[in-house]
């Protein structure tokens, strides 16, 4: 299921040249942001929880998850090198599996661990608050890297559609109607964080059990549904 | 024919087949910069592109401005005696459509130039660095006036329907006007140049809109803080550094709105004039940074 030739193309991809560099200016400003506002405001667990919950896992991870679940394939399918790819005597399933696990990877490292470091300078982990983030940063990037990838394979717009349901529809309608909350994976990785933590300061609207059922379905489901779509790729041209 | 024996003398020859030189009029270089402008103005809501390429650009104009006509027929049919928001107000609440509509066009507008390589043939072309960087900058922006300065004239047009007071909404809408007009220059300028550095377009995508959400993310985070610490003076400074509180700053300091800061304490007329210098530097910043990057693209 896991090809290491894929895997070193598709990191190449994503890491590749100055991308690296930009994909890290994310992390590090939010490292800088934690920094200052340390100084400014000194250790306070609100504060920290706030930070995290409002700039890191509802901002950083998604956009993240973003760049690298459309970047693992999106370009590839763009500039139709993908053809390359296909006619290899490599399943599709297991090119779709290999980038998925590169995507989760890199999403992880780009936005868990400054979660953590950025938690760590906030509060010095009091709470667990830096570790309960870190642990809903985690599972949310497995669930945004599926989902994001099999955009990636739907749509050639997959990096708008992918930014408005990461923005509009889990910050814009989350915070507006009760009910969006339920089908966002911000909500059900702060479910599984408070499950793995249990402080106050880390809360969900979902219950775990729906919480853990939703992301398995729909990390179980995308990664399966992009399979099928690269088995049917049409390549078309640029509109 | 003896092949060995050498030819002798001169046996070009040019032969007239009867092609017709061109004698019609030139339209020359700001015919190309105008043509290239209303082009990439049409590209802009997908106009002269496909079907598909038209679905972005006008369902984000839809949303832009179901708002205000929402609005507008709740104060007609309310009789209210004023908007439920302000003229200067409105772009900073939609904002959030607005940097969506900015990363979703800038890159089409000058990335696919850079990926199919088609900036050498403008250039080319009786046109110039400057002249593409001007037509393509003015382009967008007009784009985002039209998509910022639309829902502007909705809620102008209901609340005169609604019998407002004429001179106050007037002002109001001037000074909406003036405001959407400094906001579409910035957000033009930083998609534009951000776009121009990757020939990617899902990638100019996200770099432009995490440009602008995460600045704006963690502004306003710093602001909340700061006002937490009862640090007012600190508010003013830390919103000089993303876009939307700068724009915010402009308007409250000199455009009458009332601000979105925490605390509700715009910058003063001091720190105002920072913000101003502040957001005309940065639009001059990066007309300066695209005519840099056009000089050497691709020769």
């Amino acid at each position: 299921m896991y090809d290491p030739t894929v895997a070193r193309l598709t990191y190449r991809a994503l890491l590749g040249r100055r991308r690296a560099l930009i994909l890290g200016a994310l992390p590090l400003l939010l490292i800088v942001i934690a920094v200052i506002v340390r100084g400014l405001a000194g250790a306070d667990d609100q504060t920290a929880a706030d930070l995290l919950g409002g700039l890191a896992l509802a901002t950083m991870v998604p956009i993240i998850g973003v760049i690298a679940g459309t970047g693992a394939i999106g370009p590839e399918i763009d500039d139709g090198s993908v053809v390359y790819l296909l006619s290899k005597p490599i399943k599709r399933p297991t090119i779709i599996f290999t980038k998925l696990i590169v995507a989760i990877a890199v999403t992880m490292v780009f936005s868990a661990v400054p979660t953590l470091i950025a938690g760590f300078v906030l509060n010095g982990n009091g709470q667990q608050i830096a570790v309960a983030y870190t642990v809903a940063a985690l599972v949310a990037s497995i669930a945004y890297a599926a989902l994001f990838l099999l955009l990636g394979t739907v749509s050639r717009h997959a990096v708008v559609f992918g930014l408005v349901y990461a923005l509009v529809w889990e910050a814009l309608f989350g915070s507006l109607v009760e009910g969006a909350r339920t089908l966002s994976v911000q909500q059900w990785s702060l479910a599984v964080a408070h499950e793995v933590t249990g402080g106050d300061f880390v809360v969900s609207d979902v219950s775990l059990t729906t919480a853990t059922v939703l992301l398995t379905a729909v990390t179980v489901l995308a990664t399966w549904y992009a399979g099928q779509k690269l088995r049917t790729l049409t390549l078309a041209g640029e509109e | 024919m003896a092949l060995d024996q050498p030819m002798t003398g001169d046996q070009t020859r040019i032969h007239d087949i009867g092609y017709r030189s061109y004698d019609g009029p030139r339209l020359g270089r700001s015919y190309a910069t105008r043509s290239l402008y209303s082009q990439s103005l049409r590209g802009a809501y997908g106009l002269g592109r496909s079907a598909k390429s038209k679905v972005l650009p006008m369902l984000l104009f839809v949303v832009m401005c179901v708002p205000a006509a929402i609005m507008v027929a709740v104060a007609v049919a309310t009789k209210a005696k004023e908007l439920p928001v302000d003229y200067t107000r409105y772009a900073i609440v939609m904002q959030a459509v607005i940097s969506l509509y900015v990363a979703s066009q800038a890159p089409q507008s000058v990335s696919r130039d850079l990926r199919f390589k088609t900036v050498p043939l403008y250039f080319s072309r009786p046109i110039e660095t400057a002249d593409y960087v001007r037509a393509k900058f003015a382009a967008l922006a007009s784009a985002m006036f039209i998509l910022t300065g639309a829902p502007l004239l909705v809620l102008y047009v209901g609340a005169l329907l609604a019998k407002l007071d004429f001179t106050d909404q007037t002002k109001g809408f001037a000074q909406g006007l003036v405001s959407v007009a400094l906001l579409s220059l910035l957000f033009a300028g930083i998609g534009l140049v951000i776009a121009a550095v990757t020939p990617r377009r899902g990638f100019g995508i996200a770099a432009v809109i995490a440009v602008l959400t995460i600045s704006y993310g963690s502004v306003t985070t710093l602001q909340a803080i700061a006002h937490a610490q009862n640090s007012t003076d600190a508010i003013a400074w830390i919103g000089l550094f993303s876009p939307v509180t700068l724009i915010d700053g402009v308007q409250s300091a000199f455009l009458g709105a009332a601000t979105n800061f925490p605390g509700g304490v715009g910058p003063s007329n001091g720190e105002g004039a920072v913000y101003v210098l502040v957001t005309l530097g940065l639009i001059a910043a990066t007309y300066g940074l695209l005519i840099r990057r056009y000089r050497k693209v691709g020769l």
